[in-house]
């Protein structure tokens, strides 16, 4: 069973592009898509003094790698229309009389114009921008105290918000890989296991099979150990994807990954599983395994949103979705790099729905039509 | 075998399955002997499927009672399972398998032991006639091969029953005749062979047949018996023109039992053949109907079937009675 299952995922393009391209493009697609950080953020500037001041100020608004300075401009037409054109997200004017207001210790205004169409980023602009004028200030007022030989500290200092902290090292990467080798699992594995048994019922095959005296585990077994095994390659990949190309640090164990991933494979597979069974078309099934696996473990696993931050309503069924604990454990894998001991309570959580769904899924399958 | 009733290979006893409150099969009861062609024949819908998928376990019967090699369906499937061969109606090999490979897969589903499964892939192949294509894709094969090739699969673990279910549908006549080949020679090997068709051709080669209509058994025997002592009367063929008037003139007429349209002519039953020849031309051309051509042929299945529901068999549609 397990041998005819592999020769034939061998011999369907289909199954085999999901089975070994999916992971590396969903790799490849996520890893630089769902980047929090944004970064060479195209920029705009209208400097209206072009003063030795506006132009420091400038400089280190090029010397950020969050900004690229596209262009200065000397008008404000210029300026939206390069905001409404998209070839700026962020565009900063520096007014007539900035270096004056600068020395005046009152305030320093400097009017940024953002594109708000992307929130996230336009936001990350806004707090990059805010934190490069801010240091800009606070440096410049503290070079001008001690060249008047005052005390440094006194005076009205530019206030900043203190949230301006963003993440100085592809910090988010680093927390958004394991995330998706999570992600990349549960797609694969639910959306082949979810076709294997629909599709015998489709092609007619299954009625033949059933007819036959195998017994319904071997047959589930059958299915499912191939792609067991195709999930454990994924998993090395979208691993080695991680390291290598996003150098993502790996500080754990392979033991504990694979471990881990073998649970995590039980219910996926399970739950896929079951879906072929119960959903005797293919489209359908893998509707509804992208739906039950995909949707929670991009929204509800922590891998995208943090789970503190969701209201505690959302947070409670957090708890009942296993990537979640699957998503806790990667992280803490690849980046704090401890053992399973540490990990006792997601991977118990996790066996016990391996465990669950393991045995639910043994008993899904009926031989019979009706 | 323990349990093995040695003088009927299946009984069914007034077996009756419902799909909610539509009656699929209806009190159906048979035996059969050991070695016989046992042969279903009906119009699609009749519950020739449903039977032989009762039969093989695929399906629990509402009631009733069914024993296939000793066997209870309902209670002991899996025994049943590993006692028959079962060819359903839709192809069902896998397309992407080796000829090879599909015969490895189910030898292997059959639990056919290791020393004798080699063996036996090979008299299946030289069997369907499959030598020289056991690297073929399946997909690649032909229908009559691809046929052969499921009837080689399903007889691996040399089963006692063996299950057909339209099994030369969409077969071109040759590679149905020589599929009845194999049929003859397994059934001559002491299988029961089961067969549900809806081809009149392939209804005569069978020992023994059921008709089907509407989930009931509306007869059972040998092609001949059917034909000798279910027809009521005799039979004419009638070539007439205008075909539709020619028809309704002679329901009309009080020697007519009934008549129906085969093809181009007109099948007319009556109580005394001798009689009607003579007596119907004249009778015709009353009502403005030229008949060419009238005269007594031996009846068909197809004809049993009309005169004992109404009903065509290949079609489905009702006829004029």
């Amino acid at each position: 069973m397990a041998r005819k299952e592999l020769i034939q995922i061998r011999r369907d393009p289909r199954s085999l592009f999901i089975a070994l391209i999916m992971p590396v493009m969903q790799m490849a697609m996520l890893g630089y898509g769902v980047s929090l950080d944004a970064k060479h953020i195209p920029l705009y500037v209208y400097d209206q003094e072009g003063s030795q001041e506006s132009q420091a100020l400038l400089k280190r608004f090029q010397a950020s790698e969050y900004f690229d300075l596209v262009k200065t401009v000397d008008n404000y037409r210029e300026l939206t229309a390069a905001v409404d054109s998209d070839r700026s997200k962020l565009a900063v004017v520096i007014p007539f009389d900035f270096s004056e207001r600068l020395r005046d210790a009152n305030q320093t205004n400097v009017q940024v114009i953002v594109d708000g169409t992307d929130d996230n980023t336009a936001n990350l602009a806004t707090d990059y921008a805010r934190a490069v004028i801010g240091q800009f200030s606070v440096d410049f007022r503290t070079e001008w105290l001690r060249r008047q030989g005052l005390p440094v500290g006194g005076g009205g200092t530019v206030s900043i918000e203190p949230r301006t902290w963003f993440n100085e090292d592809l910090e988010s990467r680093n927390f958004i890989i394991p995330g998706i080798v999570a992600l990349v699992m549960a797609l694969v594995g639910a959306l082949l296991t979810s076709l294997t048994i629909s599709r015998e019922w489709e092609r007619g095959t299954m009625e033949q099979l059933i007819s036959t005296p195998i017994t319904s585990q071997e047959v589930m077994f059958g299915k499912l150990i191939p792609y067991f095994a195709i999930g454990l390659v994924d998993a090395a990949m979208c691993v080695a994807i991680g390291v290598w190309w996003f150098d993502v640090p790996f500080r754990g164990t392979l033991t504990s990954l694979f471990a881990t991933t073998s649970l995590f494979l039980i219910v996926i597979l399970g739950i896929g599983f079951m879906i072929s069974v119960a959903i005797k078309s293919q489209l359908g099934a893998s509707q509804i395994a992208l739906l039950v696996t995909l949707l929670p473990t991009m929204m509800l696993s922590g891998f995208a949103f943090p789970i503190d931050q969701m209201p505690p309503v959302i947070r409670a069924i957090t708890y009942v979705v296993y990537s979640r604990y699957y998503v806790t454990i990667l992280k803490a894998i690849f980046l704090k790099g401890v053992g399973v001991r540490a990990l006792l309570a997601p991977v118990m959580a996790m066996a016990i729905y391996a465990v669950v769904i393991g045995w639910m899924a043994t008993h899904a399958f009926k031989k019979t039509l009706d | 075998m323990a349990g093995q009733d040695t003088t009927a290979s299946v009984r069914v006893e007034s077996l009756v399955k419902k799909f909610g409150k539509f009656t699929a099969v209806d009190r159906v009861s048979f035996a059969t002997a050991p070695g016989e062609i046992f042969g279903f024949l009906g119009p699609n819908g009749a519950g020739k499927s449903t039977t032989i998928r009762i039969l093989c376990g695929l399906l629990r019967p509402t009631s009733g009672k069914a024993v296939v090699a000793g066997f209870d369906v309902a209670r002991q499937a899996e025994e049943v399972r590993q006692n028959i061969g079962y060819m359903s109606q839709k192809f069902s090999l896998y397309n992407t398998l080796k000829v090879v490979e599909n015969l490895r897969f189910f030898a292997g589903m059959y639990s056919v032991p290791r020393d004798l499964a080699d063996a036996r892939i090979r008299e299946a192949i030289a069997m369907a006639g499959l030598a020289g294509h056991e690297h073929d894709l399946t997909a690649t094969l032909a229908g009559g091969w691809k046929q052969r090739l499921a009837l080689g699969c399903s007889i691996l673990h040399r089963p006692k029953v063996l299950f057909l279910d339209e099994p030369t549908s969409g077969v071109d006549p040759i590679s149905r005749r020589q599929f009845w080949d194999l049929i003859h020679e397994m059934a001559g090997g002491g299988v029961t062979v089961f067969v549900s068709t809806h081809y009149m051709d392939e209804a005569e080669y069978c020992n023994r047949l059921a008709l089907m209509n509407r989930g009931a058994l509306v007869a059972l025997g040998t092609p001949n018996e059917l034909k000798r002592h279910l027809m009521k009367g005799a039979l004419l063929l009638a070539k007439c023109e205008p075909l539709g008037p020619a028809l309704e003139v002679l329901q009309h007429n009080p020697a007519v039992v009934d008549a129906a349209v085969f093809g181009e002519a007109l099948h007319v039953t009556v109580e005394d053949a001798a009689a009607a020849t003579t007596s119907l031309p004249g009778y015709l051309a009353e009502h403005g109907v030229k008949c060419t051509r009238l005269e007594p042929i031996p009846p068909s299945l197809e004809d049993v079937f009309v005169q004992l529901t109404g009903r065509r068999i290949r079609a489905g549609e009702v006829t004029a009675s």
